[in-house]
């Protein structure tokens, strides 16, 4: 798959990235090149094998429900750049 | 599929148009911890007080699964009669919002928990069965106020990370009133398996309405809107209303439907294009690396099925079988759990059939009056039991039942005691009641005589009289016998 700099455009907005045309021209073509090295993987032929959603061999670990976390209102607003007393601030989003 | 109810149809300028509509609903697990942090669930806490690290999306936080919420989940696949997956896997929806710390929701996309179910909906002309496609467990996002401040928007996270069940219907739906049909008994069995409170004023439950609609007899589906974000029945019904509509106005001009998400202004009662949404459509699922494929033990499956409470279906039957309902009475006594459970309650001790009359008629209708739920009457069951005991052995008549009825229903009064303070037992000693009627006959000795030679109609003029005699308390059925006896 090649990545032209449509793509790369479409991802930076996805992604809320901005990027001037210079840098998308590069990463249209780093990317390229990662990409056709990955697509090596292709020629494996997969046609029995099922999907792989994480390389561990662990069975997933979980918690009884239990409230043990929270009330840290102080703690959790302390680093946003604007607060007041009870909410982040954030400027006015609404569709 | 049984299609026994009138089709709802929408009469464009040149055809009848049948509209297909498929409900996401968006319902929030009963727990009390979120779906993969320790913080609480509690509606209506102080903003941001039930926030851990976790649900603000700190670097280097890890969420770990909440087992309650697998379980409640599997409950509910199974209280849909649909399969449930042994294997599911956790992805993230990516997207940017203010109120979405992580910057992507946990969700499940390729893999959910549970599979293909079904809903029978009990429709006023019959049954009809609606598809199920998949039940998913996802992450809430905040919540964003746009009201208290004109130019900043404001972020609560405490519901950022409590658990929903993503539950995606076929687009089995025809109508309206199928619609609330379904949205009802979804939420009435998951009130009974306890797995989400249904409370659609809390945003418990709210749900994406997929409309399209098609030609009658056509068999393609069109192409469909999706209305966002909906919490009320009502507002399901006015946005499917006006969308359809809309739809039909457009294709019958010779314009196409662009698939996309709408939005239902409820002030203004039309959905309109949610533009600012459409690059978001991209969501780039892909497995959560920080969280391992969820596998159920199958021993776990089965045991919550064998715990699995009575469900309004199998309820219904064994009402109509146990009690001598019909269809439609079992349908209004198992519609909530609260009222069934009334109903069992309030039979253990009196008669059936009066329970029945006295709970769907006089009970529901002061309800409605007070527009509160039977948990919040201030007749309890067992006085609504006592109620109806004292009028099957006599104590006292159905009418003055009613009228004690009205006292209960304010003050929830312990029956016996009005009736007793008020002295309104019935008068069922035969010797007392003979004394008023020999009385009304000597006073009316002229009628009595006419009645004698053929005039039957007179009977009840007696019977008035001797009721109006004894303050309306005389037991009618003595009253009768007595005055029988006494005009051969």
């Amino acid at each position: 798959m090649s990545i032209d700099k449509d793509k790369i455009k479409h991802i930076s907005k996805l992604a809320r990235i901005s990027l001037d045309a210079k840098k998308t021209e590069s990463l249209a073509k780093d990317l390229s090149s990662i990409f056709k090295f990955i697509e090596q993987l292709n020629e494996l032929n997969t046609d029995k094998i099922e999907p792989l959603s994480s390389i561990l061999n662990e069975p997933l670990r979980s918690r009884k429900d239990v409230v043990n976390d929270g009330k840290i209102r102080e703690r959790i607003l302390e680093n946003s750049p604007q607060k007041n007393d009870e909410f982040f601030v954030v400027p006015k989003v609404i569709d | 599929m049984i299609e026994k109810s009138e089709k709802y149809l929408i009469n464009g300028a040149k055809d009848k148009w049948e509209v297909v509509i498929g409900l996401e609903v968006h319902a929030q697990v009963t727990s009390n911890s979120k779906l993969f942090s320790g913080s609480s669930t509690t509606f209506g806490a102080e903003p941001n007080t039930q926030v851990s690290l976790v649900d603000c999306a700190f670097p280097g936080m890890l969420p770990v699964i909440n087992e309650y919420c697998v379980q409640q989940a599997v409950k509910t696949g199974l209280g849909l009669n649909a399969k449930i997956n042994a294997y599911s896997v956790f992805d993230r929806k990516n997207y940017f919002y203010a109120d979405l710390p992580q910057g992507y929701q946990i969700s499940q996309y390729k893999n959910p928990i549970v599979g293909e179910g079904e809903i029978t909906l009990d429709l006023p002309n019959g049954s009809k069965k609606v598809g199920i496609e998949r039940l998913h467990l996802e992450q809430d996002a905040g919540k964003s106020i746009h009201d208290i401040d004109l130019s900043n928007t404001f972020v609560d996270l405490n519901r950022s990370g409590v658990a929903l069940m993503e539950i995606v219907s076929k687009p089995d739906l025809r109508s309206p009133d199928e619609v609330s049909a379904y949205i009802k008994k979804l939420r009435s069995i998951m009130k009974y398996l306890g797995t989400c409170d249904g409370n659609m004023q809390e945003g418990s439950l709210r749900a994406d309405v997929n409309v399209s609609v098609r030609k009658e007899g056509d068999t393609k589906l069109g192409t469909r809107c999706e209305i966002k974000n909906v919490n009320s029945i009502k507002f399901m019904q006015m946005a499917i209303i006006y969308e359809s509509k809309r739809q039909v106005e457009l294709l019958e001009s010779g314009k196409s439907i662009d698939q996309e998400t709408r939005l239902f202004d409820t002030k203004k009662n039309e959905t309109r294009s949610m533009r600012s949404k459409e690059d978001a459509h991209d969501y780039r699922y892909f497995p959560d690396p920080d969280l391992l494929p969820l596998n159920l033990d199958k021993k776990l499956i089965e045991k919550i099925r064998k715990d699995l409470p009575e469900l309004p279906d199998e309820k219904k039957e064994r009402f109509i079988k146990e009690h001598s309902l019909t269809p439609y009475e079992a349908n209004v006594l198992v519609s909530e759990k609260e009222i069934s459970n009334y109903f069992e309650e309030v039979i253990k001790s009196s008669d059936k059939k009066l329970a029945k009359n006295w709970i769907m008629g006089d009970l529901f209708a002061s309800l409605n009056e007070k527009n509160i739920s039977i948990l919040e009457s201030p007749i309890k069951a067992k006085k609504m039991a006592e109620l109806i005991d004292s009028i099957s052995s006599g104590v006292i008549s159905g009418r003055t039942a009613k009228e004690v009825f009205e006292i209960m229903k304010e003050t929830g009064e312990d029956p016996k005691q009005i009736i007793e303070n008020k002295g309104l037992q019935q008068k069922s000693d035969p010797k007392e009641l003979e004394k008023i009627i020999d009385k009304i006959l000597s006073d009316n000795k002229d009628k009595a005589e006419q009645y004698k030679s053929g005039k039957d109609k007179l009977f009840g003029f007696f019977v008035g009289q001797v009721m109006k005699e004894s303050g309306g308390k005389a037991n009618p059925q003595l009253v009768n016998e007595i005055l029988k006896k006494k005009l051969k």
